[in-house]
């Protein structure tokens, strides 16, 4: 009887067979960190309930969902239309570095106009790293996987380049102490915060994203257009849909949106360029989002607890001591779990 | 400035390091080949990579031995590749998505694996540098060609050992044939599945040796994520050799010039931030991808599981 009401809620039973997935991992994870010689138990607690224990550990859940749930669906979008876009990390890197420019550039625009400045810079930044591989792919067929891994690398060190040369804090040098980052960016463009946290507006932001690509994807022709391109090229190109100009409309948005979670993180929470300041969210994402199944009403859930799991992480590295690389490992299980046990899910359609 | 560049101590630098640097390339690019020349795309040749490194890292440590630290990384690297094997044989899964997934996976579990043990940096005494009689004292091509450790020798037969198997032998034959049509392959009597496995091991066997050779052949210790993308530029390598294993050298040569010139233009100093220089390798991998396209495709089930009976 469950068993039938499920049938009838594909995600949600989607949904339960990825939590399956994500015990499984923790599973697996358990056996090897008793192979390296660390207790389980001593790790998982902290990684666990570390997020859910303290104020602190709440907000900081929200603030590390934010970026996740919108790179996330950035993914859904270019996964949806077919590409399998790896290179979110080097987007919101990119949507960084526009949103720092530009808001640095006209600092003696008011408040709101310069907002909306950072958001449009931070959109376009991601979208143009992100169009890139869309062209290649979309004009000469070339690998999407590959060339975006290669344009994270290329845009890292990009960062590293421009902190410590052409956008390096002036006080920095005036002071000689060289610290690599950017100037603080003006008051004007910082998003609202709650009191005595880093959370921010940012998120109504992100959950606003999440309903329109909802709307975009089921409820406009061009989403419905990118979804048949992916799902099966080969009738798009008998309906008369063009397969390249998608492609590219797809990574383009896909791109833009991890630029919009680049710009967020510069004008929500840091307020200025820092090295590492991607923190691994283009990756995790890519688990957020085939854990929610490319929807938008699995990616919100999803992005919760893939930011509460990032904020265990830390604490469990700072009080168990054991390293936040174990997350890394657990969420590439996840990821081999998920798209194995599609086979069964395929066969229940 | 002009002088330093052409002076011959830089250029005998220059092509030494790249002929050593090859070898790491040509491990995991020759091993990728065998797997997508049974149509298996294994894009989770870094995660390998990065365990190579470590358990060879490791078990070189402990004993002493840097042949037990390569025993080590070729047999993590085979039983990921067993892994991967069945989840793209058996399970039929995405192997684009999954690839990312061991890719993460052996990522974070190399890492956590040395903080655990090691905890900070160590070295290893790795393999030495053989200077081979007579052949070593010409100048120019001795330094160039006969003073490197046997690994690098050893990547530079496979070469060849891999051409001889690919194109002739039985196996190589019924490799091919199921890279190019599982059904014909199937219908003729060749085990398509064992074909595959037998493919994706070795693939995963001669990762975990490239991610060894960095360990305990190149740099003598561990850090985190030593690959550095490594292993997906040893994929585009595969792409830009036309799956043939002279194709793959050719890439490989190419691929490390540029990376000894730009590890050598940061020693001697130009004045050229680090950042763009450490960028060069990256940007020349999308160029080489963007143009390895259009010429006639790879095999060509490539990536497509095969399903005994139809679908």
């Amino acid at each position: 009887m469950v068993t039938s009401w499920l049938k009838e809620r594909p995600l949600l039973n989607d949904m339960l067979v990825s939590l399956l997935a994500v015990c499984a991992a923790f599973v697996v994870g358990a056996g090897l960190l008793v192979l390296a010689g660390a207790d389980p138990l001593v790790a998982y607690q902290p990684l666990l309930l570390g997020a859910f224990s303290s104020r602190y550990g709440i907000t900081e859940t929200l603030v590390k969902a934010t970026p996740l749930l919108l790179v996330g669906l950035g993914i859904a979008v270019a996964f949806r239309g077919g590409i399998l876009n790896i290179g979110a990390e080097g987007q919101l890197i990119l949507g960084t570095l526009a949103t720092t420019w530009a808001v640095l550039a006209f600092k003696g625009l008011p408040g709101p106009l310069l907002l909306l400045l950072a958001l449009a810079a931070g959109f376009l930044g991601g979208a143009l790293w992100g169009a890139v591989p869309g062209v290649l792919k979309a004009k000469i067929g070339a690998n999407e996987i590959l060339i975006t891994i290669m344009m994270n690398q290329i845009a890292a060190l990009l960062l590293g380049f421009l902190i410590r040369g052409p956008m390096i804090d002036p006080e920095e040098v005036a002071y000689g102490t060289g610290y690599p980052q950017s100037a603080i960016i003006p008051e004007g463009s910082w998003l609202l915060r709650l009191p005595q946290t880093r959370l921010h507006a940012g998120l109504l932001l992100a959950l606003l994203a999440a309903f329109l690509v909802y709307v975009f994807l089921w409820r406009t022709t061009l989403g419905y257009q990118i979804r048949v391109v992916g799902s099966n090229p080969q009738a798009a190109r008998y309906g008369g849909i063009g397969v390249a100009r998608n492609l590219i409309i797809a990574t383009c948005i896909s791109g833009g949106l991890a630029g919009l979670a680049g710009m967020i993180e510069v004008t929500g929470v840091h307020h200025r360029l820092l090295d590492g300041i991607s923190a691994g969210y283009g990756f995790t994402a890519i688990v957020v989002a085939l854990f929610g199944k490319l929807h938008p009403l699995g990616i919100i859930p999803a992005s919760f607890l893939f930011g509460a799991l990032m904020v265990g992480a830390d604490m469990m590295q700072r009080t168990v001591g054991i390293p936040a690389g174990l997350v890394n490992s657990i969420q590439g299980l996840v990821v081999v779990f998920v798209v194995s046990t599609e086979i069964w899910q395929r066969r229940r359609a | 400035m002009v002088e330093q560049l052409l002076a011959q101590g830089f250029i005998i630098g220059v092509l030494a390091t790249s002929i050593r640097l090859t070898a790491p390339m040509l491990f995991a690019a020759l091993g990728e080949m065998f797997a997508e020349r049974a149509s298996v795309l294994n894009l989770g040749v870094e995660g390998i990579m990065l365990m190579g490194a470590y358990f060879a890292f490791w078990a070189s440590f402990t004993s002493g031995s840097p042949w037990l630290g390569l025993v080590a990384g070729m047999a993590i690297g085979g039983l990921m590749g067993l892994g991967m094997a069945f989840i793209s044989v058996n399970l039929r899964a995405n192997q684009g998505i999954s690839g990312i997934g061991i890719y993460l996976l052996g990522w974070g579990l190399s890492g956590l694996f040395f903080r655990l043990t090691f905890g900070a940096i160590s070295g290893v005494a790795g393999f030495q540098p053989m200077h081979i009689p007579i052949l070593s004292a010409i100048p120019v091509l001795g330094p160039v060609l006969f003073q490197h450790n046997v690994l690098v020798y050893i990547a530079l037969l496979l070469v060849p050992l891999s051409y001889v198997v690919l194109f002739k032998t039985t196996f190589g034959l019924s490799l091919r044939a199921v890279g190019e049509n599982p059904e014909a392959a199937d219908t003729m009597g060749i085990p398509v599945y064992l074909i595959q496995y037998v493919s994706v091991i070795l693939g995963g066997i001669l990762a975990g040796l490239a991610g060894a050779f960095l360990t305990v052949g190149q740099m003598n210790m561990f850090v985190d994520n030593i690959t550095a993308g490594r292993g997906f530029i040893a994929i585009a390598l595969v792409y830009f050799g036309r799956w043939s294993p002279y194709g793959i050298l050719a890439g490989s040569f190419l691929f490390s010039i540029v990376d000894a010139l730009q590890m050598w233009l940061q020693v001697i100093g130009l004045g050229v931030p680090y950042e763009v220089l450490v960028m060069q390798p990256y940007i020349l991998t999308v160029l080489v991808l963007a143009m390895a396209v259009g010429r006639s495709g790879g095999p060509a089930a490539l990536s497509k599981p095969y399903v005994r009976g139809g679908t």
